[in-house]
């Protein structure tokens, strides 16, 4: 049984079908990406996964259980985890603070515990910082642990994010166009992050604008256009895939 | 219930309700121009009623109701220019507590200036006991005058929004101000217009209804109420349907008089709020979410 | 952390002190009553503090709560039951103690609910309410629960002017004192007035230290990332809706807790506490302490309170708080103790002075 099964999902918004009938799996302990041109509906299909928008049609599991229609906090309780393309961090508070509210979903401290802070409160609150600093560690930012997070800069504002997304320990992360406005550089480390990941036995999903970053990492590969699955494969095959090369090509005339 | 006392009371709600549906489509219109709620909007038709009830001590009725409509859209403008104008993307709470404040200062100045008295402007045409025989009921012609002048506002308003070239720009402005402002709108003016156009339909109707209902400098917060009931029962940004939820709540509130003890007229309305809220927080009529993005 | 936050009770609890014998020293010592008024408004502060700073929402009924509370404790403390003296479980309320016999002023005896489960049936009756009210308006944005707060309040403050039992326009008074420790109850007698200070500062005080632990644990984390991206919040597990909720219960709750020992301590209540101008009071302190922050919240409130019990602003107390709210939005939105307004305010006092002032205004009120 795939981790996550999406099978024949739709999502209309007024005029504009953004996704149409799309289906794909993900293998626990894969790298999987979604790659199309700009307005495939790529980022649709990332929202109707991890609970932002309900599908009109299609069923959604993962491990098992039907996930379409919930609201993204009953995702992410089921383990799935995601960063958003225009990184969304909580603004007036600190680096390790966003990396701790992460950990929200592995901790349980309540109104009533907070207020008194009970000794096992106390001792929650110091596992948690101690994972958070341990994530940012591991993805080099544990110098920033103090800093006001939305005054970093670009690509260590990427690194809290997703931090903050892999504190809560998921079985999966969705990463929405994690490469956007990186250098070749920088692109080439997050691709080596990905594995890392991987190696940590977190399945990827990651939606992708540009090819180069997703080949070289991928287990597979699916494609879409206009809303609508065309190929899904290895990056080999896709790469060679004659409508996946026309789409590709067809948006380079533009 | 009796039919003649059936109709009374279908009278007394319209006349009610095309006030609150007056109030709703002001707020409305400054929703649609800026996505704020403007709580001070009770406070243009008390404006409107007391400053026309001063200004009739030494000028002829229709005069003094022209100038009373004119100085409440310059306070209007006024509000809009000195306090919205020049905050660059104000939140939402701050916008609520700036006019609330506005709302505060209109209704002490208020206080100050005309004291707790109740007034009110005479009937525009006879007495209190002058009234009209309608199909075996009798109503006061300034129930006829109430509902004359609503509802040549809403019909203007509308034509307005829909016919003229600056009304127009306003709904342009309203559907996207960056766009708006890059086709050379000028959207600040706009806005401010927007203040205008809601403070003198306040105004007015705060003229027209003042011989049936009086006015005091306190009645603004519960007319903001119900106009807000109104604007959101009818799906908020959408006038018309505010108009027809504005009756609709007028109709309502009436009838419950009948039923519950007066002291609880304006608990029914706020409890339709509340269950408008719970159960069809886009309104009886529109379709749209409520939260707006 | 923790040591932080008790230093700043202690320094809290010393300025008190202070505050308490300057009013003695000046030969004032009356001013300790509306002191202590003021310590219950701060407390009604401070939980809207936390509302409005920590989960963004605006709530414009936090009168209505407080008169819950405080109607809700008054009512049952002076309800006579003896006509139902027969009633079996009237005499099982007794034997348990939560129903008492107590002479009253006439000479006669009353058979009342006592005080400590009136508090709590009171406190509690407000929280219920505050959690219908929020389940379906928290869903909403900011305009939504605001309006509907103003609704609820004013339905609130209808009832309570319109209802016979609830005293109409006079309100009700004759409230026992709220017995407690060693003979101290809170009540109006000047004998205690001392005692009381020291009561409602007391409890001010260990409110401020669960609500600072509270903002700097897992829940208070939580509603800061609500506040600060809220999709992002949802999507890293946060029930957004479930904690707005939560803390407007418990926001509501303390503001009943207040009306309930202002209540006991005034001796009574009257439907001014429940009116709209009041919980708009409430929002002024908390936009001029600053969202968010708990001791600027609380000093401005003190102040404020304080000031305007005393009459400083005459027949204009309303237009005052209007325009504090109108000031404080337009030109320094984060409240007093921002660093914004500060900026300014050092500027313009270097313009004054050529010399370079070291003086910041009011650093000796600590932030969050």
């Amino acid at each position: 049984m795939a981790l996550l099964e999406v099978s024949g999902v739709s999502k209309r918004f007024g005029g504009v079908q953004a996704v149409d009938g799309v289906g794909f799996r993900v293998e626990q302990g894969m790298v999987k990406a979604v790659i199309g041109p700009n307005g495939a509906g790529k980022t649709t299909l990332f929202n109707l996964v991890s609970g932002f928008f309900a599908p009109d049609r299609g069923e959604i599991r993962f491990a098992g259980d039907p996930i379409q229609g919930r609201r993204p906090y009953q995702v992410a309780q089921k383990g799935i985890s995601r960063t958003f393309q225009n990184i969304k961090l909580f603004s007036g508070m600190t680096a390790l603070e966003n990396v701790m509210v992460g950990r929200h979903l592995r901790s349980r401290s309540g109104f009533v515990s907070g207020m008194l802070r009970l000794p096992w409160t106390r001792r929650e609150e110091a596992e948690v910082r101690e994972k958070s600093r341990e994530l940012m560690a591991f993805l080099g930012v544990e110098q920033l642990a103090d800093a006001e997070a939305t005054s970093l800069a670009y690509g260590q504002q990427r690194a809290v994010e997703l931090a903050r997304a892999l504190c809560s320990d998921p079985r999966m992360v969705l990463l929405d166009e994690p490469a956007a406005g990186l250098n070749m550089r920088e692109t080439a480390e997050l691709a080596k992050l990905i594995l890392r990941i991987r190696d940590r036995g977190i399945t990827v999903l990651l939606v992708e604008h540009d090819m180069s970053l997703v080949m070289g990492i991928s287990d597979e590969v699916a494609v879409l256009s206009y809303g609508q699955k065309i190929a899904d494969s290895d990056p080999r095959s896709v790469q060679r895939d004659p409508q996946v090369v026309k789409v590709y090509l067809g948006e380079e005339e533009c | 219930m009796a039919g003649e006392l059936f109709f009374q009371y279908l009278i007394a709600g319209l006349t009610y309700g095309t006030i609150y549906a007056v109030v709703g489509m002001g707020f409305n219109i400054i929703y649609n121009a800026t996505g704020i709620i403007n709580f001070a909007q009770g406070e243009f038709v008390m404006l409107g009623g007391m400053t026309a009830v001063s200004l009739h001590a030494f000028l002829p009725l229709p005069l003094a109701i022209v100038v009373a409509v004119l100085v409440t859209m310059v306070v209007g403008a006024l509000i809009e220019v000195t306090f919205i104008r020049w905050l660059s993307r104000p939140s939402v709470l701050r916008m609520i507590i700036i006019t609330i404040g506005i709302s505060i200062l209109i209704r002490e100045a208020a206080l100050l200036l005309w004291g707790q008295d109740v007034r009110a402007l005479p009937y525009f045409t006879g007495n209190e006991i002058t009234s009209i025989a309608v199909g075996g009921a009798r109503i006061s012609p300034q129930v006829l005058w109430t509902l004359g002048a609503c509802a040549g506002l809403v019909v203007l308003v509308t034509a307005f929004f829909r016919f003229t070239m600056l009304g127009r720009q306003m709904r342009a402005c309203a559907a996207n101000r960056v766009a708006a402002s890059l086709c050379g709108l000028p959207t600040r003016n706009l806005i401010t217009l927007s203040f205008v156009l809601s403070a003198g339909m306040g105004a007015l109707a705060g003229c027209v209804v003042s011989p049936i209902t009086q006015t005091q400098y306190g009645i603004g917060t519960g007319l903001a109420i119900k106009g807000f009931t109104v604007a959101i029962l009818g799906g908020l940004g959408n006038s018309l349907a505010a108009v027809a939820a504005g009756l609709l709540l007028g109709i309502i509130e009436s009838f419950s008089v009948s039923l519950l003890p007066t002291a609880f007229k304006d608990a029914v309305s706020i409890a339709v709020l509340l269950a408008i809220l719970f159960a069809r927080p886009s309104g009886l009529f529109g379709a749209r979410a409520a939260t707006r993005p | 952390m923790r040591s932080v936050r008790l230093r700043q009770v202690a320094v809290f609890l010393v300025l008190a002190g202070a505050l308490q014998l300057g009013a003695i020293a000046v030969g004032k010592p009356f001013w300790q009553t509306q002191l202590t008024m003021s310590a219950y408004y701060a407390l009604v502060a401070v939980g809207l503090s936390l509302l409005m700073g920590y989960a963004g929402q605006i709530s414009l009924g936090h009168a209505g709560f407080f008169a819950v509370g405080g109607y809700g404790s008054a009512l049952l403390t002076t309800w006579d039951l003896s006509a139902h003296k027969a009633a079996g479980v009237l005499q099982a309320l007794q034997a348990m103690g939560a129903v008492v016999a107590r002479p009253d002023p006439f000479g006669g005896t009353v058979l009342t609910v006592h005080p400590w489960p009136a508090a709590v049936v009171a406190v509690l009756l407000a929280m219920a309410a505050a959690w219908l009210v929020g389940i379906p308006v928290l869903k909403l944005s900011g305009h939504y629960l605001a309006m509907a707060t103003l609704g609820v309040g004013t339905i609130i403050a209808a009832i309570a002017v319109g209802t016979q039992a609830l005293g109409a326009a006079d309100g009700i008074s004759g409230v026992p004192p709220l017995p407690l420790l060693l003979g101290v109850g809170v009540g109006g007698a000047t004998s205690q007035r001392v005692a009381n200070y020291w009561v409602a500062i007391g409890l001010l005080a260990v409110c401020m230290i669960l609500l600072l632990n509270l903002v700097d644990s897992r829940v208070g984390r939580a509603l800061r990332a609500i506040h600060g991206a809220e999709d992002a919040a949802d999507a890293m597990g946060v029930d957004t809706a479930r904690y707005k909720l939560h803390t407007f219960v418990v926001s509501a709750g303390l503001a009943a807790l207040a009306g309930v020992f202002l209540t006991h301590f005034n001796g009574g209540i009257g439907p001014s506490e429940a009116s709209i101008m009041k919980s708009v009071k409430y929002v002024a302190m908390v936009a001029v302490g600053g969202m968010g922050s708990l001791w600027g919240t609380l000093g401005v409130s003190l102040l404020l309170n304080f000031l305007s019990l005393r009459g400083y602003f005459g027949t204009l107390d309303d237009a005052v708080f209007g325009a504090i709210l109108i000031g404080i939005m337009l030109f320094s939105p984060d409240g007093i103790m921002s660093p914004d307004l500060r900026r300014i305010l050092v500027a313009g006092w270097r313009r004054l002075r050529p010399a370079p002032a070291s003086v910041e205004k009011g650093a000796s009120e600590e932030g969050r």
